[in-house]
Formats: structure tokens, sequence, C-alpha cells
């Protein structure tokens, strides 16, 4: 790579003096159990070349023949964004050279997508809904994995050799195009990520795709163009791939903003290309040019017939469409008395899944929240985790807040509960067991550390029967310390001015 | 009694009969391509101890009684464009010397479950470019009436091993006549059955919407029973047909009585005349008069489309071949050629495999069709094409609609002198001028032998029917032989000259 510098303009400047436009390619791999075109099974994580027949290495002789299930998911995908569903459509060979590709083409849909013309609503931070028109979503086929052995850096540049592994080669795909997104101003970036975000959900949601970013399994092309003003003709646009997390997504769009219009500051022209997100480093760095000589040869796949879903059969798929996220949102807001603010926290930490299930075990949403947004969610964010990576279950919190419910520990102990079922030292009951932790409710000893405290502060006594309660405090303290906090203070004070009288 | 002489259902009764062995048939045949492949060389590969071994099989299980397919024990070759586990399969090029596959084709797994001994695999024009496969890259066949001639192709290897009796019957493909062509010219039957009628699974594709397996063989009948046992709906094939095959070898049965009363025979017009050799026509008009005799109607029909489809052909073809041939780059199977200086990149390394692996034929239709599915030239070139393609579709409709079946010569001239068209990529591309509508409209055909030309050299009768109406072919085909054999007084094979037996 070349030492020169880039020139980089203030993101807030930029965006004073430029409008962007974005442009989001979002691949997801489906989640079924075979391949696009062949029987192969797959599964994440096999031994390289494991998941293969003569179809997905491209053998001499090897025809496809299209995964019903994957169209099923395609149409799901196409229904929750709202798009048009082809009554026909056929694949088409996408021709290029590549080794990851075993029959040196790509099988994709070309000018005849499974579904067109859609939209998305998406849900910014502040709970402006933005909304993104789709262009078209179609299947393909994705590509094997190259391994390049011997570099530095682990790319082709450099390498003595490569490998590579067909297990991928072949698994559904299904790749969803925006049309130009235009309007979203200096919130671009986070435009960008609520989409790819938006998507992320509703894939989980529609059940087609584990939809992991870390794994791949979706994976975000950001195209971005500057223009002067939103009145201006479209500028000339990069395609930043390889951006792999939401966090990246919000970052790229801001870094290729603060480039572009450096570039234009100087009064030199975008170069159309592809660029790389470099995670490490939070740049992007040149690709191939993109240039409009680069020809695929598209033709119409003669080796599988035409896609030609039935309207009955849209129909069902439709009807059994499950909630989208929004909707589901909308609802358990209600259902729980959620205030605006305090839903967005709830989903932005992640929380949603984990709060409704605690929820139906049986636990309050207020006291759900409480948890997974106060305790719990500061630990995660201590050790630098999801929350749902945390080591509790919504059963083991239902399990700890139905112990206070029921007086049997006081909040405080609660947490300190919380903390040993995180350490992994058990169920809540056991902990609380095992440590004596439970609140002294037997009258008998609490009496004693009454007397014991009245007896070394007759001063108080005094006051207190004087008619001054203010110093009641100061017994109650004594008597909480003395029985290390599991007293019940609610029932010391009453014992208290029994005593006093 | 010589074995090799029998026709397929002959060598299936007497196998039944338990007259003779699976093995003894099998050995016969090997025998055969032992004494004439020196002068014939039909096969690039033979496969002695599989057919043996299948062969001992199917006698062990016909022994115990088991009830096989009517075929089980007939030997077979396999033109080599079809892969076979664990024999070689090169489509006639350098580019897969040596390669294994790992898999059978559907036809061929259908010969195997039906007990047909695999004697080994056909030579071919390479990938079945060509019309004398003299394109192939391990050398020529000869035809077994005139060494000096080719004997069609691309399926030359599999029409000379059935006309030298070196096998009762073979498998071929048809892209634009490859299995039509071969049989006139070597005094054999070969049928193109619908598009979607066999399996495509295991051929390795030239052109996916035109490519169709079929048999080779010498009579009509032997045809018939090959096609029922390797046709029929193949899961793994998405072009192919989910429907039964209609009753092929009855309709042949029925047709060799010789009645063709009420059956609408057309004459298309555009498939004679110029071009066509005068022995050619002589024997096309007398096969018409016998045709009249069985009791046909003859009808004159038009299709003006017809003209075209030569051109729209020779943009479809090496448009979809470019793209299918793409995959033999060296990366996973078959040549691998490294640059012998520079980088050892995986571009060089395709771009020097393809170089060396691929020959001249090959490299003109790939290169003819990048250029025409290229941007900017796609409406013009594959586009029109396929227009043409269906212009082509509607003469059909309409021409069947005045005939039950269309006939032409199969093709224009007997087999010319190996060398003779080989630098002349045109005059090798019009002999299949009859052959290439068949394909572009996915409607079968047949070709029957029907009389030697002025040259003493055999001259092919073409049939056509509608899609899906093969049985048309078979009766029609089997009434003609009959006539025609009825004249001769035997079939036409027997006026070919002995081949000189080398041992």
């Amino acid at each position: 790579m070349s030492a020169t510098t880039v020139d980089l303009v203030d993101y807030d400047d930029a965006i004073r003096r430029y409008d962007p436009v974005l442009g989001i390619e979002v691949h997801v791999e489906l989640g079924t159990r075979t391949k696009m075109f062949c029987a192969a099974e797959v599964e994440f994580g096999g031994e390289p070349n494991t998941q293969t027949t003569p179809v997905s290495l491209g053998l001499p002789g090897a025809l496809p023949v299209v995964n019903a299930t994957a169209v099923e998911y395609a149409i799901r995908i196409g229904l929750a964004l709202n798009c048009s569903i082809a009554e026909s459509c056929r694949f088409a060979r996408k021709n290029y050279f590549y080794p990851d590709v075993p029959k040196n083409f790509q099988t994709s849909q070309y000018d005849e997508p499974i579904a067109f013309d859609g939209y998305l609503d998406v849900e910014l931070d502040d709970g402006t809904i933005f909304r993104v028109e789709i262009e078209r979503a179609h299947m393909e086929e994705d590509a094997g994995k190259n391994t390049h052995v011997g570099g530095s850096t682990g790319r082709i540049h450099g390498a003595e050799y490569s490998l590579v592994d067909y297990n991928r080669a072949g698994i559904p795909l299904v790749e969803i195009v925006t049309r130009p997104i235009e309007g979203a101003g200096e919130r671009a970036p986070e435009v960008a990520r609520a989409y790819v975000q938006t998507l992320r959900d509703i894939f989980r949601a529609l059940d087609v795709s584990e939809a992991r970013m870390e794994r791949g399994n979706v994976r975000a092309d950001v195209n971005l163009s500057l223009r002067p003003t939103p009145e201006s003709p479209l500028g000339t646009r990069t395609e930043t791939k390889n951006v792999n997390s939401f966090r990246s997504i919000e970052r790229a769009v801001r870094y290729e903003v603060s480039r572009q219009a450096a570039v234009l500051d100087a009064g030199e022209k975008v170069i159309q290309e592809t660029r790389h997100w470099h995670e490490d480093t939070s740049i992007t760095t040149s690709g191939r040019v993109k240039s409009d000589a680069e020809d695929y040869r598209y033709f119409p796949e003669p080796d599988l017939v035409p896609v030609a879903p039935s309207r009955e059969w849209v129909e069902q798929i439709r009807a059994a469409l499950p909630e989208m996220p929004a909707a589901r949102r909308r609802r358990l807001q209600e259902a729980w008395g959620y205030a605006d603010a305090e839903m967005r926290d709830v989903v932005n930490a992640g929380a949603l899944d984990l709060i409704e299930a605690t929820v139906a075990a049986g636990t309050s949403a207020a006291a759900a929240r409480k948890w997974w947004m106060g305790e719990l969610a500061r630990r995660a964010k201590a050790d630098e985790v999801e929350l749902d990576a945390l080591p509790i279950t919504p059963a083991g919190v239902v399990e700890l807040q139905s112990l206070v419910d029921s007086g049997r520990i006081n909040d405080k102990i609660a947490r300190q509960v919380l903390e040993a079922m995180l350490a992994g030292e058990g169920t809540a009951e056991e902990i609380v067991t095992a440590k004596g932790l439970e609140v002294v409710s037997d009258d008998g000893p609490l009496l004693a550390a009454i007397d014991d405290v009245l007896a070394a502060q007759p001063d108080i006594v005094e006051k207190i029967k004087g008619g001054n309660m203010g110093p009641i405090g100061a017994i109650i303290g004594g008597v909480m310390k003395a029985t290390r906090g599991q007293a019940d203070a609610g029932r010391v004070r009453e014992l208290i001015m029994e005593r006093i009288g | 009694m010589d074995l090799t002489r029998l026709s397929a259902a002959a060598l299936s009764e007497k196998l039944t009969a338990g007259e003779v062995t699976s093995v003894e048939v099998t050995q016969a045949h090997l025998d055969r391509i032992d004494a004439v492949e020196g002068a014939v060389h039909a096969f690039l590969h033979v496969s002695d101890d599989v057919a043996l071994a299948t062969a001992a099989d199917v006698d062990a299980r016909r022994a115990a009684g088991q009830s096989l397919h009517p075929l089980a024990g007939v030997p077979i070759a396999v033109k080599d464009v079809v892969v076979t586990e664990g024999m070689p399969t090169t489509a006639g090029s350098k580019i897969l010397e040596g390669w294994v596959p790992p898999y059978d084709a559907t036809l061929v797994e259908r010969l195997k479950a039906a007990g047909l001994p695999i004697l080994g695999k056909t030579n071919m024009d390479e990938f079945a470019m060509g019309s004398s496969t003299e394109h192939s890259a391990y050398g020529n066949t000869h035809n077994p009436w005139d060494l000096e001639r080719i004997p069609g192709g691309s399926g030359g290897g599999s029409a000379a091993a059935v006309a030298a009796f070196e096998a009762p019957l073979a498998i071929g493909t048809d892209t634009g006549g490859s299995i039509r062509q071969p049989g006139a010219v070597t005094g054999t039957v070969g049928v193109k059955p619908t598009y979607g009628s066999v399996s495509r699974y295991g051929l390795i594709a030239m052109a996916s919407s035109l490519d169709q397996a079929g048999p080779v063989t010498r009579t009509v009948l032997d045809s018939a029973l090959l096609h029922e046992l390797i046709g029929g709906h193949d899961a793994r094939d998405s072009t192919s047909i989910d429907e039964p095959l209609p009753a092929l070898v009855d309709a042949a049965r029925q047709g060799a009585l010789g009645d063709l009363t009420g059956v609408r025979v057309g004459v298309v017009t555009e498939l004679s005349g110029d071009g066509y050799q005068a022995g050619v026509s002589a024997r096309f008009a007398e096969s018409l008069e016998l045709l009249e005799k069985a009791g046909a109607t003859l009808v004159e029909v038009s299709c003006p489309n017809f003209r075209y489809a030569l051109g729209a052909y020779y943009l479809i073809m090496p448009s979809e071949a470019s793209s299918n041939l793409a995959k033999f780059d060296g990366m996973r199977f078959g040549l691998r050629v490294e640059p012998t200086d520079g980088p050892v990149t995986a571009e060089r390394v395709m771009s020097a495999t393809r170089g060396a692996g691929f020959g001249d034929e090959v490299k003109r239709r790939i290169i003819l069709g990048t250029y025409a599915l290229s941007a900017g030239y796609y409406d013009a070139y594959y586009g029109s094409a396929q227009k043409v393609r269906t212009l082509i579709q509607r003469d059909f409709d309409a021409a069947f609609t005045q005939a039950d079946v269309l006939v032409s010569p199969t093709a224009p001239t007997t087999a010319f002198k190996l060398g003779e068209k080989l630098d002349d990529p045109l005059a090798m591309y019009l002999n299949d001028i009859a052959t290439i509508p068949a394909n572009l409209a996915g409607v079968p055909g047949i070709s029957v032998p029907n009389g030697l030309s002025d040259d003493g050299l055999p001259v092919g009768f073409q049939i056509l029917a509608p899609a899906k109406a093969d049985d048309r072919l078979y009766r029609v085909g089997a009434a003609l032989e009959a006539a025609l054999e009825n004249v001769w007084g035997a079939p036409l094979l027997a006026q070919a000259p002995e081949l000189e037996i080398a041992r």
C-alpha cells in the first residue's frame, strides 16, 4: 500500500456543504438445510470441502436444481419488505473467472428478480421513521472462500499460494438492493446502520437466517456519493465492501463523506470504484476500479426453468408471516407501559427478547426492566459483552425477583445474590440458602438486637418518647448493622415503636 | 453365428431364452473391437474388465431366476461426453485428459441398473463441436464404409462403433445433429429425443438449451428399446419433462407392420433442392414413394424461417458453450498448465491451461459466444437469435397442423473425405442444415438409413415429430425401415465392405 496521506474534511463541515446519497446492497445467507442448487448440506464450521456435490464443485456434467425452501425464504423477505412478488422470474449467469466461483459464472437473478418495488420503514435512535425504498430482492448463490497463505496480511498480494474452500459455494443468498437513499443528510451514517440493523432483525423474525454479522451471514456493501445540494444531479459513487458490523457501517459512511468531500474540495473527481473497509484502522482503501467496461455477459440460465410461484402459494406465505419487529416493539411497549425513551433504551441495549422472556415467565415488566437495564446492563458494559452473553437467563432473573416479591430477600440483598449468580455460584435459591441471606423475619433476634441498640442510646429513646421521631433512623440503622442488613427495615421500625411504646 | 451381427432386440431374445450368455455376447464384441479398432478407431477407452464383470453379474442374476430388464446383458458403447464413474471421460479434449469422474450421468445409472455392460467410451469432436469427429484431440475415427472418409460428427465414434459391429447399441448426444448426421453417413439409426425426454445430468454440456442424449443403433426397434430405458423424468435435470414417455417400443413394433394409413407426412420445402447431392435427393424421393405405398399421405409444408436456423444456431450454441466451458480452468480437475515464465497466478494458470487444453474449433466457438454475449452486442446477436428460435418453433407448430411428421434428407451429402472440410468451418457447419431446426425447437428427430448414393455411400432419411410425440418417429421410421429392407432383402449394412481384420 502506498504511504500517501488521505485528506479528510471534518464530518460536520463536509455535511454542511454536501448532500450525501446512499445506496445499500445487503446479502443475507439463507439458513436452508441444503444449498441453492444442490443437496449439499450446509453447516457452519465444517472441514473445508466436505459440504460439496458435483454441482457445487462445478464438475463437468452437473446441473443445478432450485431449492424450493430458498425460494420460499426469498418470498418471505420480499413480502416483509413490502415488495411485489414476480409471477415468473428467471435465473441468469453472471460470467467471470475467479477460482472461488466453481463454474466461473455465478447463477444469479439479473433482470428478473423474485421481489421488487418495496420499502422498509426504519426507526432511528430518536424514534424518527425513515423510509428506505427497496428496488429489488433477488436470489443468487454464494462463492467459495479463498485463503491466501504466506503473505503477511492474509491478502492475495504477496501470498505464496491460495486455498479454496467450496463449502460456502452455492449457499443461497438473497441480495436486497435499495433505490438511492436521499434526504438522510447528516444522519446518513445512522440511517445506513439502522437500515441494516432493521433488516437483520427482520431476517431473524422471519426465521430465514441466523443473520449473524460476525459470521458473514449478513454482508453490507455501502454505496455513497456526494452532491452540492439535494437538487443537484447524483455525484459519482464509491462502493465500500467488507463492512461487517453495525458500528463499522456508521463509521465507513462517515469516513467516505469526509474523504469524498476532501476530493471534491480539491477540485478533483471521485473515482467510481470498489473500496475496502478496514476494521483495524477505520479507513477505506481503493479496491478495483469499477468501470463501465466491466462486462459479466449476463444471459438467462438455460439449465433452469423459470421460477413461477403461484399466487396461492405467495398468499399462504404472506398469511404465515410472523409479526414484524417494529410492530412487535409497538405491541410490547403498550403492554409493558414503557415510555418511548425507556423502550428505545431497551431495544438499543438488545434487551427486548430478554425482557419479553422474563415477563412471560411471570415477572412484572417494571421489575424485568429494572434488572436488565440496571445491574445487568452495567455488568455487560463493564465486561464488554452483549446482554444475552451474560451468564444469566430470564428464568434466573424471574427466580431472583420472586424471592424479592415474596419478601424473603430485599432489594439490596438481591443485588448481592445477583453478583453471586453471575459468578456461577448457583441459583438464587441456592445462594440465599448457602449464604444465609434470607431476610430475618423472626422477631426474637430482632428484638434482642433492638434492645441492645436502645440500651446503648438512652438519650435517643427519650427524644422519641417526647414525640421527636427524627432520630429513629439511627436506631434502625444500628439494628440493620447488627443483623448485617438482613432485617426487614419496616418490621424493625414497628418493633422499635412497640418497645418504646 | 456371429453375435456381433445381431440387433439388440435379437440378442435380448437369445439372452432371455438362455441360448447365449452376456459374457459370450460381451466377449464377442470385445473381440470385434480388438479386430477392427486399428482401422476404425471408434473408441477412446475400452473397458473390458468392467464390461465383463457386468456381463458375469447379469448372467448370474439370470441364472438365479431374477427378473431382468429386456436389454440386460446387451453391451453398449457410450459417447465420451457422458460422465461415467471410475471410467475416464474426456469429451474428446486434451483439457480433460486423465480425468476420472466421481459420479455417473443419470442415463449411465439407468444403463448400469438395467445391467448393460459398458464396452467403453467413444470418440467425438472435442466437446461435441464438429460434424466429422476430426476435431477430437485423440485422432480421427474412420467411416466403416470407406476408411478414408469421416464418420460424421460429433458422435462419429458411436455411429462408427455400431456400423462396424463393435457394439449393438451406443449413446450419442445431439446439439445440432450430432446423433442424426453420423447415423446418416454411416448407415445407422440415430434418434434425437424431444428436449427434456432424456436427462442431461452428467452430459458435459455444450449448449444447455440444445443438447439432448439419444440412441445410436442399427435398427429402429433397438433405438426405441434404448430410448425407453434412458428416458423419462429425472429430478436432477430441471429441464427434464415430468411426464411418462410415450409407448416407443410399441410404436416401433406397430410401424414395422408396414401400415401408415392416415398418417400425414409433411415434406419440408426448405430442406431439399439446392445443396443436396443428387443421390441424396433420389433416395429421398424413393423413400417418399415407399411411405405413400404404406398408406401415408404426403403433403408439402413450408417452414420459411428455417433459412435463418443455421445463423441463429451459431449464435445461441457458442454463447451457451462459452459459458459452459468456462469451468475448464485447471483449478479443480483435468489439465493444469502453469506458465513457464512470469508469475504463477490463478488467472495466468487458467489462461495457460485453456490455451493449451482447447483445440481450435473450441476456441473459435468460445470466442464467437463471448463476443455475442458482450454488452452492446447481446440484443443484436443473442437476443435476435432467440427471436429467430421462436419463429422456427412457430413454423413447426404451423407445419404440424398440416402433417403428423415432417421429413427431409438428414444430411445434404454423403460422408466427405477426411481433411476435406477441416479448413472451411462454414462448409462443415452446412452439414447440419437439416438437423439444426429440431434442436432449436426442441422437437424429436430420427435418421433412418435409406440407401446408398451414387458414390456407394449411405444416405439418411430424417423424420421429425412434435415435442413429446417421439412415438411417431418410431412408427414411421420402423415402417420405412421395413419397406426398404423388403426392397433390399437385407439391412443396408449388409452391403458395407468387410473390414480387414487385424489379428
